[in-house]
C-alpha cells in the first residue's frame, strides 16, 4: 500500500466522496473518507494525511451562499490544523463545492495570507445550473502542482454558481501575474481561452476555472476531474473507440497522478 | 430580540436572481422590467447580544459578492417593493440551515424558543406598472400562495413603513386530545364524514368501519374504554390504509368485463391476473429475481457482490398543485424508496419524465384554477433538479410528453435505481425481519401539519378545496444526511428493518412494519414536532418528508442513536414492536387508537366494476397530403414531443458519481437525446447496466392493448439500440389512469375500465413473451380535473421502464452516424401503422392502424443485432419510435453532423405510401451504420431476419431521402438542427 495517505471529507451535503477516492487510489494513494463531524472532534488527525481533498457536493443545500456554512464550520473547528497542514507543504485540492468553500475559507488564492476572501463563485451567468463537458487549457507557467505536464483538459462541469470573480482589478491582475491561474475555458478546436457560452458554461472572469495558492499545492477547480476517471467517461468515447484514440483512463486521472506523484517526492 | 439581518449583492455586482426574475416575467407574463434588486433576509428571533447577530451577519456575507445589515439598507430608489415569505408551518429549508451556521457561530445551538426564518424582497423598478400588475408578477411568478406569504408595498409605502418584518410564528391553538367520531349514524351521515374530513371513503368501507366500530366485542377495546366508539385517529388510519393511493382498490377489485364479441369475464384482481400472474410465471424459469413486489423496489441480482434495486414513482396530484414543492418531493420519496428496501440500497441514478400541457398554450384555455402548463414545467423541473442535484445522483433518462389534456393533471413521474450488496452479515441484504422487542425509532426529519391527507387526497380528483397541506415541501440535504447515516449504521449492522415514511406518514410506515411481526405499540408524544400544536392523528398520518422508520433491537439502540448524534442527524425511539395483532397509538397515557391489523390491512370491501371494451373508430388518414415532406419532417421534428428538450435537462447533474458510459445526450455536440442509457455500477469499471422506457399515450386512443405491447417493445429495442441484451431485463410499470369508475362524474367508466383491462392483458401476454418480469410498480388512478367547469382527463397513460444488466459496457453503440461511407440498415418490417402517430397528430388524425408487435419476430431481431454489437460490428444504432423512420435518419445525422442518403424503396416493407414509409412507428425496428469492411459479417450476423441496405452516410451537409430516382426530401443539416432545438430552447 501507498504511503501516500489522502483524506476525504465527508457528510453534510458533500456527494463526491466514492468516485474521488477510486481515483486517489487508483492513482496510487490510500484514501480515507472521513465525516467532517469527526474530524472536528480530533482535529489532531489532519496531520496524517498529505493531501486533502475538498470534494463536489451540495453542502448545507448551497443554502445562504455555495460553501457558506461549511467553510464557517471548518474556519470554526480546523483553522489551527488547516494553517499548520498548509504551512507544511502539504496538498489541498478543491473541487466544484469544495472550491467555492476554499475560496470561502479564504485558502485559495491566498494572495494576501489565509483566511482572507478574495475571490468568490457567482452564480454562473446564464442562470441557471448547468452540466456540459467543458475543455480546459492548462496554464503551463502556472505553479500548480496538480497540473504539471497537462496541456489540454476535457472534464465535466456541474454547478449553478462556477464564475470566478475578483474582489477587484488590482487582486485579479495579481492572480495573473502570479502565476495562480493554472485552468481556463478553451475552444475545443482553437484551445484559445473564451468567454462564449458554454464553452465558458458560467461567464469567469479571463476564462479562470481553476487557480492556486502561490506554492502551487493549495488548488481549486470548478470542473470535476474526478468525473473522468474511465475513458468511458467521456462523452465521445464510442467515437475515439472508432477511430482508435480512445485513452487508457480517464483523462482527469492526470490531476491526482500528479498529486500522488509529488507527494511521494516531496512528503514522504 | 428579532434581528433582521438583510443581504443584497455588493454595490457594482450583478444581481443575478434580479436579471431571473427580469428574464421570466419578460418570457412569461410580456413585462419589461427596467430593473429588479434582490434581497435575501433572515429573520433571528433569538437571546443573544446585537454583537452576535453581527459576527451571524459577517460570516453569512460573502464579501466579494455581497453587503448585509442588521435592520434594511434605505439608500434603495425604486417603484414597488414584493416580499416573499414562508407561511406559518411550511418547511423553510434556509432557515434549517440558517440555525446549524449560529451554532457554529455562537457556540451553542439554538432552543426551541429561538427561531429563524428566511424570506426574499424584490425591489422592481418600472413606473409604468400598477398594483394589480405587480400582485399578478407576485402570485404568478415569484411566489406559491398555497405554501407563501406576499407583501407588497409602493415606494413611498416602503419609505414610511419600512420593511415588513417577516414572522410567519405558528400559534398552537389547542392541547393534543383524543376525539371521538359519532359513528353510528344514518349511510348519508357516513357520506358526510368521509367528504368532509377528505377521507375519501366509500360508503361500503365506511359502514365497514362503523360495524367494526359498533359491533366490536373485544375486551381490551373496552378496557380501553373504546367499547362502542372510534376515534379520529382510528378513523384517519384507516383511511389512510385504506386509500387508492395506498392499497391499490382498483387493480384489486372484482371486474366483470365484456369484450367488442360481447363475451363477459370475471377478472378477480387485475394487478393478481395479469402483473403478478406474468412475473411468478416468469420467476419460475429465472434464477435472478431477488425481490418482487413487496418491498420499496424491486430486486434483482446483478454480480457476485451486488443486487440492483428499481423503482419508480408518480407524485401528480401534489405537482398541480405545488409544482416545485410537489415534483421535489417525488424525487426524494422515491430515493426514501430505494433507502428503505431490503435493509438500505444505496442511490445510484434518478430517472424522470413529465406529461404536460403545452407550455405555449394561450391562458384563456386553462381552465381557472388550475396553474398554467409553463409555470407547472417550470416548477416542476426545477424541484426534480434541486432534489436529485442536492441528493447527490445522476439522471440517467428523462423526457417529455406534452398533450392538451395533461392541462388538467400533470404526470411527473420519478425513478431511481439502487445498489445493495447481495449478502451483508451473512445473509441476504434483500431480506429483512422485524422480532416482538425491537423499538420503533423514527429518523430524519420532524413532523408538522404539511403532507396531511396526501394519500387520500390523491385518491380524488382535483377540486377546488383541495387541502393545502396535502402539500408537502422536500428537504434533500437533511435527506442526505439521513442516508448517509443509514448505510454506516447498515454496515455497522446497527438494525433489522427499514422503510421509509412516505403517503400515510408514520401511519403507512409503522402499520406495515407491524404486520411483520404482527403489532406494535407507539407513544406519539415523543415524535419530535416542528412546532407544538398537532392532534395525535395529525401526527400520526403528516406526510412531513425526510422520513425513515426503523426497527432497532434494544441491545443495539444506545449505539443507533449515539450514531445518529454524530451525523447531525435525528432520531427518536416511539415505541416497541409486539406480536399483539393490535396497532395501539397512545399519546402519553391516552389510548390514541387501538386497532386490529387485520382490520387496517385487510377489512376494507373488495370493489366490484363494470368494463366494457368497443373499440372506437377514427376518420382514417389520407394517403397524401398537399404538404411538402421536408416540410413535414421538419415540422415533426420542432414539434413538442420530438423536439430537443436539451435546455432543461442540462440542468440536472448528468456526471456525479462517475458512472455515465451513454449519457442521455450523445452526438458530436451532445445535443440528441439518447435511446436508452448505460451506467456502471461501480465508478471505473467494465460491469453496468442499461436503463431505458417506452411511452405513447397517443397509441391509447385507438386500443390500449397495442399501445402496451408497443412500449414495452419500445424498451427494448432502445435497450439493443446501446448495445444492451434483452436476455435478463427486469421492468417496471406505472399507470397512470383517468377514473375509471363509472358513476354520474364519470358516465364512460366502463370504457375507461376496459381500456385499464386491455392494458394489463397485453402487459401479461408482452411480458410472457418476451420474458420480462415486472419487478415493481405503481398505479394512480384519479387523474381528472372539474375545475373552471371543465371536465379534463388524461390519455390513458403507462410507462413502461426497464433496466437490464451489462457484462461489458465497452460494447456500447451510440446512436450518432460516426463515419462517411458507411452503410445505411433498416432492421425489422414497416407496415401502413400510422394510427396515433406523431405525424396523424401533426395532420390532426387520429386514424386507426395502431402499431401493433409481433413478439417472435422482434425477439429474433434483438439477439441477432446483440451479437452483432456484442462483436463491434456496427457503428451507430437507432430505435426508431416517435417521428418513424424519417425522424430516425434526421436524428442520426444530427447528432453525427453528417449527411446520409436513403432509398426509401429499399426499406423492408409491403407495398406502402411514402408518407407510411417515412412515418409510421411500426415497432421492432433498428436503423444501424456500419463500416463498409464489415458489412458481409454485419448481414451475415442478421441472417434470417428483415434487413435491408438502404443508403450511406455522407460527408455532405444533407440528408436526401430518395424513392428510386426521384428525391422525396432533400434536407440541410444545419437547417434541421434548428428544427430540432429552436422550439424549447431557453424555455
Amino acid at each position: 500500500m501507498s504511503r501516500v495517505k489522502a483524506l476525504i471529507i465527508t457528510g453534510l451535503g458533500l456527494n463526491c466522496e466514492k468516485e474521488t477516492a477510486v481515483a486517489f487510489e487508483a492513482a496510487g494513494a490510500s484514501a480515507s473518507k472521513i465525516h467532517l463531524n469527526d474530524l472536528l472532534k480530533s482535529p489532531e488527525n489532519l496531520n496524517e494525511y498529505h493531501v486533502l481533498a475538498f470534494i463536489g457536493g451540495f453542502s448545507f443545500g448551497d443554502h445562504l451562499g455555495s460553501g457558506t456554512v461549511l467553510a464557517n464550520r471548518i474556519k470554526h473547528g480546523l483553522r489551527q490544523e488547516l494553517e499548520s497542514f498548509i504551512d507544511s507543504g502539504k496538498l489541498i485540492i478543491g473541487i466544484c463545492n469544495g472550491f467555492q468553500t476554499m475560496t470561502r475559507l479564504g485558502i485559495v488564492p491566498a494572495l494576501k495570507g489565509l483566511f482572507n476572501q478574495e475571490v468568490a463563485l457567482q452564480h454562473n451567468d446564464c442562470g441557471t445550473f448547468r452540466d456540459n463537458w467543458v475543455t480546459l487549457k492548462v496554464e503551463e507557467d502556472s505553479q500548480c502542482v496538480f497540473t504539471k505536464g497537462i496541456h489540454v483538459l476535457p472534464v465535466p462541469i456541474r454547478h449553478g454558481e462556477g464564475k470566478l470573480v475578483a474582489m477587484d482589478d488590482e487582486t485579479l491582475n495579481q492572480l495573473e501575474e502570479g502565476g495562480h491561474v493554472c485552468l481556463r475555458y478553451a475552444d475545443p478546436v482553437t484551445i484559445e481561452p473564451t468567454q462564449e457560452f458554454p464553452m465558458n458554461p458560467n461567464g469567469s472572469q479571463n476564462s479562470i476555472a481553476g487557480i492556486c495558492d502561490k506554492s502551487g499545492r493549495v488548488f481549486g477547480l470548478m470542473p470535476h476531474p474526478e468525473a473522468y476517471i474511465s475513458p468511458f467517461n467521456h462523452p465521445h468515447w464510442t467515437q475515439q473507440k472508432i477511430n482508435g484514440t480512445l485513452p487508457e483512463e480517464g483523462l482527469g486521472m492526470q490531476i491526482f497522478r500528479n498529486a500522488v506523484q509529488f507527494a511521494e517526492a516531496e512528503l514522504l | 430580540m428579532i434581528y433582521r439581518l438583510e443581504i443584497s449583492p455588493r454595490i457594482g455586482m450583478d444581481d443575478p436572481a434580479g436579471h431571473t426574475v427580469q428574464k421570466k416575467a419578460k418570457s412569461i407574463l410580456s413585462y419589461d422590467l427596467n430593473k429588479v434588486e434582490t434581497a435575501e433576509i433572515l429573520t433571528i428571533d433569538a437571546n443573544f447580544a446585537r454583537k452576535s447577530a453581527e459576527e451571524v451577519l459577517k460570516e453569512i456575507v460573502n464579501p466579494v459578492l455581497q453587503q448585509g445589515v442588521i435592520g434594511a439598507f434605505e439608500e434603495r430608489t425604486f417603484d414597488w417593493f414584493i416580499s416573499v415569505g414562508f407561511l406559518a408551518g411550511v418547511t423553510d429549508n434556509v432557515s434549517r440551515t440558517a440555525r446549524e451556521a449560529i451554532r457554529d457561530i455562537i457556540g451553542r445551538p439554538l432552543t426551541e424558543e429561538e427561531k429563524v426564518y428566511s424570506s426574499r424582497e424584490y425591489f422592481i423598478s418600472s413606473p409604468n406598472l400598477k398594483k394589480t400588475d405587480i400582485e399578478h408578477i407576485a402570485k404568478d411568478l415569484l411566489a406559491n400562495e398555497l405554501i407563501q406569504s406576499v407583501a407588497i408595498m409602493s415606494f413611498e409605502e416602503w419609505k414610511h413603513n419600512g420593511s415588513p418584518i417577516n414572522v410567519p410564528e405558528f400559534v398552537a391553538t389547542e392541547e393534543p386530545k383524543v376525539d371521538f367520531i359519532n359513528i353510528d349514524v344514518s349511510d348519508d351521515e357516513l357520506m358526510d364524514i368521509s367528504n368532509s374530513k377528505t377521507l375519501a371513503l366509500q360508503l361500503d368501507e365506511m359502514q365497514a368501519i362503523r360495524d367494526y366500530a359498533i359491533n366490536n366485542n373485544d375486551p381490551e377495546r373496552e378496557a380501553l374504554g373504546l367499547k362502542g366508539k372510534l376515534t379520529d385517529a382510528e378513523l384517519e388510519c384507516l383511511a389512510q390504509s385504506w386509500s387508492e393511493h395506498c392499497s391499490h382498490k382498483i387493480f384489486a377489485a372484482d371486474i366483470e368485463y365484456t369484450d367488442a364479441e360481447g363475451n363477459v369475464e370475471t377478472i378477480n384482481s387485475l394487478y393478481k391476473s395479469y402483473i403478478k400472474k406474468s412475473t411468478f410465471e416468469i420467476g419460475e424459469q429465472v434464477d435472478w429475481l431477488v425481490s418482487v413486489f413487496h418491498d420499496n423496489a424491486g430486486v434483482i441480482t446483478f454480480n457476485e457482490k451486488y443486487d440492483l434495486a428499481f423503482k419508480l414513482e408518480t407524485h401528480n396530484s401534489p405537482s398541480a398543485l405545488d409544482p416545485y414543492g410537489g415534483a421535489m418531493t417525488g424525487i426524494v420519496g422515491v430515493n426514501r424508496d430505494i433507502m428503505g428496501t431490503g435493509t438500505g440500497a444505496e442511490m445510484l441514478v434518478n430517472v424522470w419524465g413529465y406529461c404536460l400541457g403545452s407550455p405555449f398554450v394561450d391562458s384563456s384555455e386553462v381552465p381557472e384554477g388550475l396553474l398554467h402548463p409553463r409555470r407547472i414545467r417550470d416548477g416542476v423541473h426545477q424541484g426534480v433538479i434541486e432534489g436529485g442535484n442536492q441528493s447527490g445522483i445522476p439522471y440517467g433518462l428523462g423526457w417529455e410528453y406534452f398533450d392538451a389534456r395533461y392541462i388538467g393533471k400533470p404526470l411527473v413521474y420519478c425513478g431511481t435505481v439502487g445498489i445493495l450488496p447481495h449478502k451483508q452479515h451473512g445473509k441476504s441484504a434483500s431480506l429483512k425481519t422485524i422480532e416482538p422487542g425491537d423499538l420503533i425509532v423514527m429518523v430524519g426529519g420532524r413532523i408538522g401539519k404539511d403532507g396531511i391527507h396526501g394519500a387520500t387526497f390523491s385518491s380524488e380528483e382535483l377540486h377546488k378545496d383541495s387541502p393545502v397541506a396535502a402539500v408537502q415541501i422536500g428537504d434533500p440535504i437533511t435527506q442526505k444526511k439521513a442516508a448517509d447515516f443509514l448505510y454506516e449504521a447498515r454496515d455497522a449492522d446497527l438494525y433489522r428493518f427499514v422503510t421509509d415514511n412516505g403517503a400515510g406518514g408514520l401511519s403507512s410506515s409503522i402499520g406495515e412494519m407491524a404486520t411483520e411481526c404482527n403489532g406494535c405499540y407507539v407513544d406519539l408524544a415523543k415524535a419530535p414536532l416542528k412546532y407544538a400544536g398537532l392532534q395525535p392523528w395529525e401526527i400520526f398520518v403528516s406526510e412531513a418528508q425526510e422520513r425513515m422508520s426503523f426497527a432497532v433491537p434494544a441491545e443495539k439502540v444506545d449505539a443507533f442513536l449515539t450514531l445518529a448524534g454524530e451525523r447531525d442527524v435525528e432520531a427518536t425511539v416511539l415505541g416497541t414492536f409486539n406480536d399483539s395483532g393490535k396497532c395501539h397509538l397512545v399519546y402519553n397515557e391516552l389510548t390514541v387508537a387501538f386497532l386490529d391489523l387485520d382490520f387496517m390491512h385487510g377489512g376494507n370491501p373488495k370493489l366490484q366494476l363494470k368494463a366494457k371494451w368497443d373499440a372506437p373508430v377514427f376518420e382514417e388518414i389520407p394517403e397524401e397530403f398537399e404538404s411538402e415532406i421536408s416540410d413535414d419532417i421538419h415540422e415533426l421534428l420542432a414539434s413538442l414531443n420530438l423536439c430537443s428538450s436539451e435546455y432543461k435537462a442540462r440542468q440536472y447533474d448528468h456526471e456525479v458519481k462517475a458512472l455515465s458510459v451513454v449519457k442521455p445526450y450523445v452526438g458530436v455536440e451532445a445535443d440528441v437525446d439518447s435511446d436508452a442509457s448505460v451506467f456502471m455500477a461501480e465508478p471505473m469499471t467494465q460491469e453496468g447496466f442499461v436503463l431505458s422506457n417506452g411511452l405513447a399515450p397517443s397509441y391509447s386512443d385507438i386500443d390500449t392493448y397495442h399501445m402496451t405491447a408497443s412500449i414495452i417493445d419500445m424498451c427494448l429495442r432502445k435497450i439493443v439500440a446501446v448495445g444492451g441484451s434483452i436476455e435478463k431485463v427486469a421492468g417496471l410499470d406505472n399507470f397512470c389512469w383517468p377514473d375509471p369508475v363509472e358513476s354520474a362524474k364519470t358516465p364512460d367508466g366502463q370504457y375507461k375500465l376496459a381500456q385499464l383491462v386491455r392494458s394489463n392483458q397485453a402487459l401479461y401476454d408482452y411480458c410472457k413473451a418476451f420474458m420480462l418480469p415486472c419487478i415493481s410498480g405503481k398505479d394512480s388512478m384519479k387523474n381528472d380535473s372539474t375545475r373552471g367547469g371543465k371536465k379534463i382527463s388524461i390519455p390513458p397513460t403507462l410507462l413502461f421502464s426497464a433496466i437490464a444488466p451489462m457484462k461489458d459496457i465497452s460494447k456500447s453503440v451510440t446512436l450518432s452516424s460516426k463515419r462517411a461511407g458507411d452503410y445505411v440498415y433498416v432492421i425489422g418490417e414497416t407496415f401502413a401503422e400510422l394510427g396515433g402517430s406523431q405525424y396523424a397528430s401533426l395532420k390532426g388524425y387520429v386514424g386507426n392502424k395502431v402499431p401493433k408487435v409481433n413478439a417472435d419476430e422482434a425477439k429474433k431481431i434483438y439477439k441477432q443485432v446483440h451479437q452483432a454489437t456484442d462483436a463491434e460490428l456496427v457503428h451507430s444504432l437507432h430505435a426508431p419510435a416517435f417521428g418513424g423512420l424519417a425522424a430516425a435518419f434526421a436524428r442520426k445525422s444530427i447528432a453525427g453532423r453528417l449527411g446520409m442518403e436513403i432509398d426509401i424503396n429499399s426499406i423492408p416493407s409491403d407495398d406502402l405510401s411514402e408518407t407510411e414509409l417515412l412515418f409510421s412507428e411500426s415497432n421492432s425496428r433498428l436503423v444501424a451504420t456500419v463500416a463498409p469492411d464489415k458489412a458481409s459479417e454485419f448481414e451475415a450476423a442478421l441472417a434470417g431476419v428483415s434487413f435491408a441496405k438502404v443508403g450511406v452516410v455522407t460527408l455532405d451537409d444533407e440528408l436526401v431521402i430518395r424513392q428510386g430516382k426521384h428525391i422525396v426530401a432533400a434536407l440541410n443539416l444545419e437547417n434541421l438542427v434548428k428544427s430540432y432545438k429552436k422550439t424549447l430552447d431557453g424555455v
